[in-house]
Parts: structure tokens; C-alpha cells; sequence
């Protein structure tokens, strides 16, 4: 709890501070910071709209991946397919996005497009090549809490519902997808919480054009050494965190006390 | 006029079974699960799978329900052949070996789940009546609102038996609905199980490995084993006149002897036991000559007495004696015939005085009370 603490503490603080003459961090106790918040804008406004957008990306793609290998795939392939969706997650985000980059930039997809005749389009540095890294990169970290809540199904609840006249698609609203609610929860939250502090993806793939919060810390951090509004910026993002995961809590567990409404779907 | 409508309308005397399987056989991989099972299940009776764990009695019970298709052979349902017709399609439900309850709805919405499927809708006031009268059926009155994880065991497979019922099927097969219970609260489930059978009118196909609980429910019962049917008939025919030595050993307690034919006469037959001894049998299935059989002889067919009364009664030793109130049952040995149970009822050992360990007496039994059956396991 102290180790959980106690950095939030510091950079609570720090955030009230004044930036020392060449940098880092003089204790005084200002709002100053905070009244700057607006010079940052366009990073939270492109954290707070592509970390959405970009976890429902992933948890649309997700989704029927995992309900894939948890379902429908042979039990003998079924690890070693989950194992083929998990592995690139374990080499460096960096060499996977410059996959990206070289398929996105100009020689790549575009060029493609431009071949069968369907004029010039710009990918690379725009925030649909950032939300594509975003799910690329994140996809394995959303299906696989997915794929555990519908490989822990019991099958034949499944098969109960299926006897007592439901047909497939009816078996699948009324009973999957209520049963793996807590499955996308985890994998939701998980992948907003870390897409919130984000910054290696916009920088390789948005090219310095689409920041997140946590490029303009690494700006501030370790460029420009100013602390004290860094910390005024960090603990912003803190906040909001904190406002949205409380929201999104409220809204699962409201979920799970109506599910009769969704069960009458 | 009206009597020759009334005729015209009687239902004609052989009715169609309501489910059916003919030679009906299901692979898995390469184990034979069912093998050319041959089954007519007729309206209203109380069929039970009785059989050792493995042979086929749930495989039996999905290919009623349609969570499996025969790899051979046709199942029927009401006359019409359904292989390929998906279980959310038949007029059968079932009641799952471990309920298989949904977690995630209350009691009431478990019970109201298959109404709700049906289409046209079922308005839901209709629906909220049928899952009250359902909940009363099965003693659950007021129980509605609670989730499942609030029941108990004894509970729960009471709403699994609401949640099928309530359907009203024709045909509601039941996996083992008992097995998890202890065994006060299985005897009143078997109880309340008739009953509902009874009052609702339902096709019952109960599968258990239980052979009391099959012995007391049922109408007929269905011995399984290696994927195959044994013997198909009442209670009583197993009991009686059992197809051969699997039958017999599985229903009931029984003492067998093993011996060759030497004569028949009439549908009497002389056996020379292994130990060199003759006896006289039942020679129900007409076995000749030479044939190798097994004499089977229940407990409660053999006499107990001081006397030998006939003088070709056997001298056994009474190794143990377990008192069971209106009946006593005695361990003895014989020295050639070996070791085998008595059944004595309490009224022979008031006429003869009382039967202790250790004491040598002589045992007895009719020939009609002996059967023959093969030797082999199956015939
Ligand atoms: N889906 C399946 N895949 C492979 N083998 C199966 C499958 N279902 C059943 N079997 C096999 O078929 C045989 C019969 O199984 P079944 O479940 O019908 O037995 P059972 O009589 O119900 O046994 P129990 O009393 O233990 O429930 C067993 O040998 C089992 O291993
Ligand atoms: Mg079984």
C-alpha cells in the first residue's frame, strides 16, 4: 500500500511546486501548474477520445477471436493457438510497431491502395495508424481474460438452454454473453487502464502528431525538466483515471444486479 | 351419428410409442457408447436406465434429447424419426446430472427460461403463473427471487426439476437427479418424484446406477452395460426371471453355482454342480444337455431348519447373522457349495428356535426357486 502510495503522494506535491531555473523541481505551493493544464489540451483530448475508442476496437476484435479458440476451436489446438495470440505480446512493443510503420507508411498499404486505383491516402502518423498499433498491440492483453471466462463456461449450461428451446443465437445473448460479462470487464479495464498512460505507440506511429498525455510527460520529464507542471499533468491523468474507472465500475455492477434486463434482450 | 363419431375418434388400440430408438448405435472415436439399443418408450411410464458407470446410460439419454445424433439407426420421437433434429427443437426437456442451473438468474427466471423461448411469446403474466405453480409443485413457494448460489443442494435439484417440468414435455429425461443428495433426502425426492410423475402425466426416463432407487420408481427398467441393452422388462420380471447372470447380479442380491446339464425333464433340468454334487433348477430358458449354466438362487428361496426334513437339504455353518427386523440375514458355509446367503423371515426362526453363529443347520430350496440361467455373463 506505502509502495502504491507513496509515488502518487510525491507527485501530488510536486504538482503544486515551481520549476527550478534549470529545471527539475522547488517547493513552493502554487496552483500555477494547474492554470498551464490547457497548454497540454490536445493530449488529453487525443488520450481521452483514441484510449476509448481504442479498447472498444480491441474488445470487438477480441471478442470473437477468444470466443474462437475458446469455443469453436479443437481442444488440442486450442493452448497452442491462445499461445500464438499471446506470444507477440511478449517481444518489444517497439520492433512490433515497426512492422507498423513500414506497412502503414508510404511504400506499404498505401501504395497498395493507390495501385488498385483507389487514389493517394495518408495512414502513417494519423490517429487511425496510432489506433491500429493500439489494438494490434493490446489485442492479446483483452483476449485473454475473455478467452478464460468462455473456456471456464460450463458447457452444459449451454446445452441446458438449448433443451429448453432457446436456439443458438438466443443461447448466446441470454447465456454467454452474460456469463463472460466479468471476462470483457477485466480485459476492458486492463487495456483502458494502460492505453491511458500510453506514450511509445503515438510516438513511433503518430509521428509527433497525435501526443497522448504520456508523450507530453516524457516531453516534460525528461526533455524539458520541468517537474513541477509534469507532476500537475501526471496527477490530472491520475484523476481522471480514477473518475472513469469509479464510472465504469458503477456501470458493470449495475449490469450485474439487472441482468434480468439483459436476459430479456 | 354420434356413437359413430365417437368410435371414429377412439384412439386406435396400438399406440405409438413416444420415443423410440431402433438399433441405434453412437461412436466415439473408438469407443462404442451405444450399441444397437432397441427401445420403445410408451406415454406415461416410468423407464429407467440401470447400469455400472461408462455403460452408455447418459450417451442414451443425449440421444433422446438431441445433443447427440445415432452414428447408426434412427431415434423416434411421437413416430417421427428426429437424428438430426436439434435439441431446442423437440418436445423434450431434461434434467441435468448437476442441475446445470444458470448462475446468473434468480430462481424464478431458471424456472421461467424455456417458456420464455417460446414463440409466439408467452405473455409474461402467464408466464410469472406457471413458474408460481411450478415453484408449489416442487414445495419452493417464495423461493423465486432468491439466485441459485442461495439454495442447497436439496433445492436446487428441486428447481431443475421445475425449470423442466414447467415445460410440460412430452417426454422429460431425468441423469441422476439424486445422485448428489444424501440419502434421507433422496428416499423423499424419489417420493416427490412419483408424484409429480403421476399428477403431471409426464414421460419419465430416469437414468441412475442405483439399483434400489430403479427397483422402487419405475415401470420398467432398462439394464445397460458395454453400451448395450441387457434385459428390458418390470421390476418384478428382472427380479424373477432375469435374461441371464448380469441381470441377476444386478438386481437383487443373488447366490450362484456354476455346473453342467446332465438331464432335462420338462422345464426341470438336473445340474452336476463343480463340487461333484447334483441338484435340481428351473430350466426357464430351455438350456439342453451338456449346456455350461449357473444356478441362481436367491436368498430369501433358501430354507433354514435344525432338521434335515427331506433329507437332501445341505449341513452349513452360520458364520454371521445380521438382524434386519421382519428378515435376518445369514452368512453360510457349506463344505462343498462354498460360502452363500439366507434370507430368513422372522416367522421361521419363532417356529424353529433361534439360529446362532457357528451353529450347523440345514439349508434348502425348491427347485422352482432355482434358476437357471448361462453361464456366460450375456447370453
Ligand atoms: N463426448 C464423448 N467423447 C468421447 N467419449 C465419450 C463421450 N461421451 C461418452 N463417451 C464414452 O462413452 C461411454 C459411455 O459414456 P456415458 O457417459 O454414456 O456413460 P454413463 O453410463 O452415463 O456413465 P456414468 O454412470 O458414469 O455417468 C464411456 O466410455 C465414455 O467414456
Ligand atoms: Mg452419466
Amino acid at each position: 500500500m506505502v509502495m502504491l502510495v507513496l509515488p502518487l503522494t510525491v507527485v501530488l506535491i510536486f504538482s503544486f511546486g515551481e520549476r527550478g531555473a534549470s529545471g527539475g523541481y522547488v517547493p513552493a505551493f502554487t496552483l500555477e501548474q494547474y492554470a498551464n493544464l490547457p497548454a497540454r489540451w490536445t493530449a488529453f483530448k487525443n488520450t481521452m477520445v483514441l484510449a476509448p475508442i481504442g479498447t472498444i476496437s480491441s474488445l470487438l476484435i477480441a471478442y470473437p477471436l477468444a470466443y474462437f479458440l475458446a469455443v469453436r476451436a479443437d481442444p488440442k489446438w486450442k493452448t497452442v493457438l491462445l499461445v500464438l495470440v499471446i506470444v507477440p505480446f511478449w517481444t518489444s512493443i517497439l520492433i512490433r510497431s515497426y512492422a507498423w510503420i513500414f506497412l502503414l507508411g508510404g511504400r506499404g498499404v498505401p501504395a497498395f491502395i493507390d495501385w488498385i486505383g483507389f487514389g493517394s491516402v495518408r495512414l502513417i502518423n494519423t490517429p487511425f495508424a496510432v489506433l491500429v498499433g493500439i489494438v494490434y498491440g493490446y489485442l492479446p492483453l483483452m483476449v485473454f481474460p475473455i478467452f478464460v471466462s468462455l473456456d471456464r463456461l460450463d458447457k452444459r449450461l449451454l446445452e441446458a438452454s438449448s433443451d429448453l428451446g432457446a436456439t443458438p443465437t438466443r443461447t448466446f445473448v441470454q447465456i454467454t454473453l452474460p456469463l463472460c460479462v466479468p471476462g470483457i470487464a477485466t480485459g476492458c479495464l486492463l487495456v483502458f487502464i494502460l492505453l491511458m498512460g500510453e506514450f511509445l505507440i503515438p510516438a513511433l506511429l503518430g509521428g509527433g502528431k497525435v501526443f497522448f498525455v504520456g508523450n507530453a510527460l516524457v516531453d516534460l520529464f525528461l526533455q524539458s525538466r520541468n517537474w513541477a507542471f509534469g507532476s500537475a499533468v501526471a496527477a490530472t491523468l491520475v484523476f481522471i483515471m480514477l473518475i472513469s474507472v469509479t464510472i465504469y465500475m458503477r456501470l458493470i455492477s449495475r449490469l450485474g444486479t439487472r441482468r434480468e434486463d439483459v436476459s430479456l434482450m | 351419428m354420434a356413437d359413430g363419431e365417437y368410435t371414429a375418434h377412439q384412439e386406435s388400440p396400438v399406440k405409438t410409442p413416444i420415443a423410440e430408438l431402433r438399433g441405434v448405435s453412437k461412436r466415439f472415436g473408438s469407443v462404442l457408447a451405444a450399441n444397437n439399443l432397441n427401445l420403445e418408450i410408451s406415454e406415461g411410464e416410468f423407464l429407467s436406465f440401470l447400469g455400472p458407470s461408462g455403460c452408455g446410460k447418459t450417451t442414451a439419454l443425449r440421444l433422446l434429447a438431441g445433443f447427440e445424433s445415432p452414428t447408426e439407426g434412427d431415434v423416434l420421437l411421437d413416430g417421427e424419426v428426429v437424428n438430426s433434429l436439434d435439441a431446442h427443437l423437440r418436445p423434450v426437456n431434461m434434467v441435468f446430472q448437476h442441475y446445470a442451473l444458470f448462475p446468473h438468474l434468480t430462481v424464478a427466471q431458471n424456472i421461467g427460461y424455456g417458456l420464455k423461448q417460446r414463440r409466439p411469446r408467452v405473455p409474461k403474466a402467464i408466464i410469472a403463473q406457471k413458474v408460481e405453480q411450478a415453484l408449489e409443485i416442487v414445495r419452493l413457494e417464495g423461493f423465486g427471487e432468491r439466485r441459485i448460489w442461495e439454495m442447497s443442494g436439496g433445492q436446487q435439484q428441486r428447481v431443475a426439476l421445475a425449470r423442466a417440468t414447467v415445460n410440460e414435455p412430452k417426454l422429460l429425461l431425468l441423469d441422476e437427479p439424486l445422485a448428489a443428495l444424501d440419502r434421507k433426502l433422496r428416499k423423499e425426492m424419489q417420493i416427490e418424484l412419483q408424484n409429480i410423475q403421476r399428477r403431471l402425466g409426464i414421460t419419465f426416463v430416469l437414468v441412475t446406477h442405483d439399483q434400489e432407487e430403479a427397483l422402487s420408481m419405475s415401470d420398467r427398467i432398462c439394464i445397460m452395460r458395454d453400451g448395450q441393452i441387457e434385459q428390458v422388462g418390470s421390476p418384478q420380471e428382472l427380479y424373477d426371471r432375469p435374461a441371464n447372470r448380469y441381470v441377476a447380479s444386478f438386481v437383487g442380491t443373488t447366490n450362484f453355482f456354476d455346473g453342467t446339464i446332465t438331464g432335462v425333464d420338462g422345464d426341470r433340468a438336473c445340474i452336476l454342480i463343480e463340487n461333484g454334487q447334483t441338484v435340481t433348477g428351473w430350466n426357464a430358458s430351455g438350456y439342453s444337455t451338456n449346456d455350461p449354466v449357473s444356478l441362481c438362487v436367491r436368498p430369501e428361496q433358501i430354507h433354514l431348519s435344525h432338521n434335515n426334513g427331506s433329507g437332501e437339504a445341505l449341513a452349513v455353518l452360520v458364520l454371521n447373522r445380521i438382524f434386519q427386523g421382519e428378515q435376518t440375514e445369514y452368512l453360510v458355509r457349506h463344505d462343498t457349495f462354498g460360502e452363500f446367503l439366507v434370507l430368513a423371515p422372522r416367522q421361521s426362526e419363532l417356529n424353529e428356535g433361534p439360529f446362532n453363529v457357528d451353529e450347523w443347520l440345514f439349508a434348502s430350496w425348491d427347485a422352482s426357486g432355482a434358476l437357471i440361467l448361462s453361464r456366460n455373463q450375456s447370453n
